[in-house]
């Protein structure tokens, strides 16, 4: 793993507080899962990529974007790993590295599509209209 | 001044790679007393116990020390080291210098200074040692078993095969407990009830086993050898004695509403039953919150039928006392109730089901009489999902059950959806599974033969929402090894629950002192060596009540312990320890702090004339009975005059051990 890496890795857990080896691998999130088919990765890959590093093929996909922030896998999890919560720090991550705070509020309706959850809208309206 | 020998072990590198056990030896020669000090690299192999017994005869030694592992561990080797060579066995003492040094330090510097330490409090607490004598005490022939499934009805048997006497406490009314409610067992397939029912009419046939039905353990005191129990034999309003088990009163009790504990409460039953055909005792027993007779006072049915006159209303629970040398906890388990995981849905689908109610089902005794039928509609499930490892591998953070593996359910799981799709081969057998664990003499071939002979659809993925929509129950989970969500129109969920101990677990543990995990699982004296005792003296372990099993485990391990059990009664006196309380009647003020605290009620007062330099009369002291005692030592801490003192480890022992290592 390299640096960039591991600090990326490094920088997702520590906003999330998740544990990623914690996971037995059993499937319980993806099966819950409400839009699931939506999303490129599922909730349980989430977990091992982060493990494995793969920040940046998470980061560079709809899935982020695409959870719904419903916690239906945070709350079943068996083992007290909560994927959705590394998607809310990848999200947040993602928000805070693209161009910095250069964007200007009007340049938001742009990056928007139809399938961009409402409550990411109004996070990004707070991080880029100042 | 008496002489003091010191022996340190290398324990190959477990001590000598983080303590230099050279400089250790070296450094004990200059200490007062010690007029040997040595080191070799196992102690506790014949080498080494010889060195020891060859210095105590060429040094004339009056005390050695042994710095190694724990005392738990080589203790007893080293005293019956030092009484062969005519020592005797108290004036040994252990520097524990493994457990509580090299194993936890990294730092040999840092790790040799302390073993010096541990040994000079050893040194220091020898020379204040007394030579002890053991006493003895008798041994009660008879051995008690609490509960009567298969692991308690198992080691009776034993026991009684003996040639001793056994007595088996059972809470319900029958024995038989779990393996009763079986329908197959796997990996054979045989019938749960032929193989089991053999036995426990056998045991109700044995003239040296004494079934106590209908019961439970009240009270416990005493101590290996001498357990002294209070049993409440529960009224069942019916005399055992008359009754013929013809169950006439069962078909004209008018109450009927009564839930079926044996079939997992799917139907109904009497006031007045007998949980299965096979029940032994064959003895009906009388609900009392439903008996319309004992609630109000009208009816008396039952009484009216009963050709045999033994209905008696007014009986009274019964408390028996009896004696016992040896105690056995068999109490079992029961499933967890997966209501909790509301994902699943058990509490509001009537056809999400555990696997121990499909049992019931697909047992010919059972409420559908052997057919499969869904309980909502008693129609035939087409589609059939079975969710494993529900409650089971949870995160202790989680409250979604238990942190264990249960063990048994991915053999259950696979005996299920083979015998139904061997029945019913228009049926679809789905099932979802982290893990198919089949550590077991053929058990892998048997899940195969599920797989490859049967068909049965293995998801590796777990289940997310059980939902009703219409009749059918919408199952979505993941199927990983394909990356996809899935959704079965199920018409039966099977869920694999968890199993917990037995409810009644927790209450025997603590009258019995004997320790349990946090599971309320029975811990043993040792993992891998002693597996089968708990670590109070006298208390054996059967069955699921120490962990998960299956049948031929939980077989195999009450033999074992009913090995244990024989071993202990064979003897006709035990050696007791003489490491006991011993109160000073001088010094103690009568306050009955001690007798409080005391968790084996071996101090009783007594009014006592009491001698000493210008003090002649009778005052209230305590009295310490060395039989009892099991040197605990909580009465010398409570003691607020500094009466009580343990013997091997008194207070000046103590005291000069802290002054060793503080000063």
């Amino acid at each position: 793993m390299d640096q960039n890496t591991r600090f990326l890795t490094e920088t997702v857990l520590r906003i999330s507080g998740v544990d990623p080896r914690k996971c037995m691998k059993c499937g319980k999130c993806s099966g819950t899962c409400p839009n699931y088919d939506a999303m490129e990765y599922h909730p349980h890959q989430f977990v091992s990529m982060v493990e494995n590093g793969l920040i940046e093929q998470l980061m560079n996909s709809n899935a982020v974007y695409l959870c719904l922030g419903c916690m239906a896998c945070v709350e079943r999890c068996p083992r007290h790993v909560a994927p959705g919560k590394l998607v809310g720090a990848l999200a947040q991550l993602k928000l805070r590295k693209q161009d910095g705070n250069h964007k200007g509020g009007n340049d938001i309706a742009a990056m928007a599509d139809e399938k961009v959850p409402q409550q990411l809208l109004m996070a990004a309206m707070r991080k880029y209209r100042k | 001044m008496p002489k003091i020998g010191v022996f340190v072990c290398w324990c190959g590198s477990n001590i000598a790679g983080t303590v230099d056990v050279e400089a250790v030896s070296e450094a004990m020669k200059t200490v007062p007393g010690v007029v040997f000090s040595t080191n070799y690299q196992y102690m506790c192999s014949a080498a080494g116990q010889k060195m020891i017994a060859d210095a105590i005869h060429e040094y004339h030694l009056d005390g050695i020390v042994v710095a190694s592992c724990s005392p738990r561990m080589h203790e007893n080797t080293f005293r019956k080291t030092a009484q062969a060579a005519g020592l005797n066995p108290y004036m040994v003492e252990i520097a524990n210098i493994r457990e509580q040094c090299s194993w936890i330090h990294k730092d040999k510097e840092e790790g040799t200074r302390k073993a010096i330490v541990l040994a000079k409090a050893a040194v220091a607490k020898l020379l204040h040692n007394q030579p002890l004598q053991a006493g003895t005490s008798a041994v009660t022939k008879r051995c008690l078993v609490i509960g009567g499934g298969i692991a308690g009805i198992q080691t009776a048997l034993d026991v009684a095969n003996a040639g001793y006497e056994v007595d088996i406490v059972e809470q319900r009314p029958t024995i038989g407990g779990r393996m009763a409610q079986l329908d197959k067992t796997f990996p054979t397939l045989d019938c749960s009830a032929c193989i089991l029912t053999p036995k426990m009419v056998e045991a109700a046939q044995n003239e040296k086993i004494r079934i106590i039905s209908y019961a439970k353990v009240e009270k416990v005191e005493g101590f290996v050898g001498n357990f002294r129990a209070t049993i409440r034999k529960k009224a069942r309003f019916i005399d055992e004695n008359k009754c013929t088990g013809c169950s006439l009163c069962m078909q004209k009790c008018p109450s009927k509403k009564g839930r079926d504990e044996f079939n997992m409460e799917m139907n109904n039953r009497p006031a007045i039953y007998i949980p299965f055909a096979q029940a032994i005792p064959n003895v009906a027993v009388i609900d009392p919150e439903q008996c319309i007779k004992l609630k109000s006072g009208k009816c008396g049915l039952c009484e009216k039928v009963c050709s045999a006159g033994a209905i008696n209303y007014q009986q009274k629970d019964e408390l028996l006392e009896r004696e016992y040398g040896a105690i056995v906890v068999a109490t079992g388990f029961r499933p967890m109730d997966p209501s909790p995981l509301n994902e699943l849905g058990y509490a509001e689908n009537k056809d999400v089901i555990t696997s121990l109610e499909l049992e019931r089902l697909m047992n010919a005794a059972g409420p559908t009489k052997g057919t499969l039928l869904r309980p909502s509609d008693l129609k035939h499930p087409r589609e059939i999902v079975f969710i494993q490892c529900v409650g089971s591998r949870c995160d202790e953070n989680t409250n979604r059950g238990k942190p264990y593996c249960s063990k048994i359910c991915c053999m259950y799981t696979a005996k299920h959806a083979m015998l139904i799709r061997d029945k019913y081969p228009d049926t679809n057998v789905h099932v979802f599974y982290i893990d198919v664990r089949t550590p077991g003499k053929n058990f892998d071939e048997f899940y195969r033969r599920a797989v490859e002979q049967y068909g049965v659809d293995y998801i590796k993925g777990m289940v997310g929402k059980v939902a009703r929509e219409g009749d059918k129950l919408m199952v979505r989970g993941s199927d990983l090894i394909n990356n996809r969500q899935v959704e079965i129109a199920a018409d039966l969920v099977v869920l694999a629950t968890a199993i917990e101990p037995d409810p009644s677990a927790r209450s025997i543990g603590t009258m019995l002192t004997a320790s349990m995990d946090t599971n309320d699982f029975f811990t043993e004296a040792h993992a891998k060596l002693r597996p089968v005792e708990s670590p109070t003296a006298g208390i054996f372990l059967s069955g699921v009540a120490q962990g998960p099993k299956d049948v031929p485990e939980t077989v195999a391990q009450a033999s074992a312990a009913a090995s244990k059990v024989i071993g202990l009664l064979a003897k006709d006196h035990l050696v007791t320890n003489p490491c006991v309380a011993l109160s000073d009647e001088l010094l103690c003020n009568g306050c009955s702090q001690c007798e409080k605290v005391c968790p084996y009620g071996a101090i009783t007062y007594e009014n006592r004339e009491v001698r000493g330099p210008g003090v002649r009369e009778v005052r209230r002291v305590a009295r310490v009975n060395p039989a009892v005692c099991q040197g605990c030592g909580a009465c010398t801490v409570t003691c607020p005059s500094g009466a009580m003192d343990l013997k091997g480890f008194t207070n000046q022992q103590i005291m000069a051990e802290v002054d060793a290592i503080c000063l």
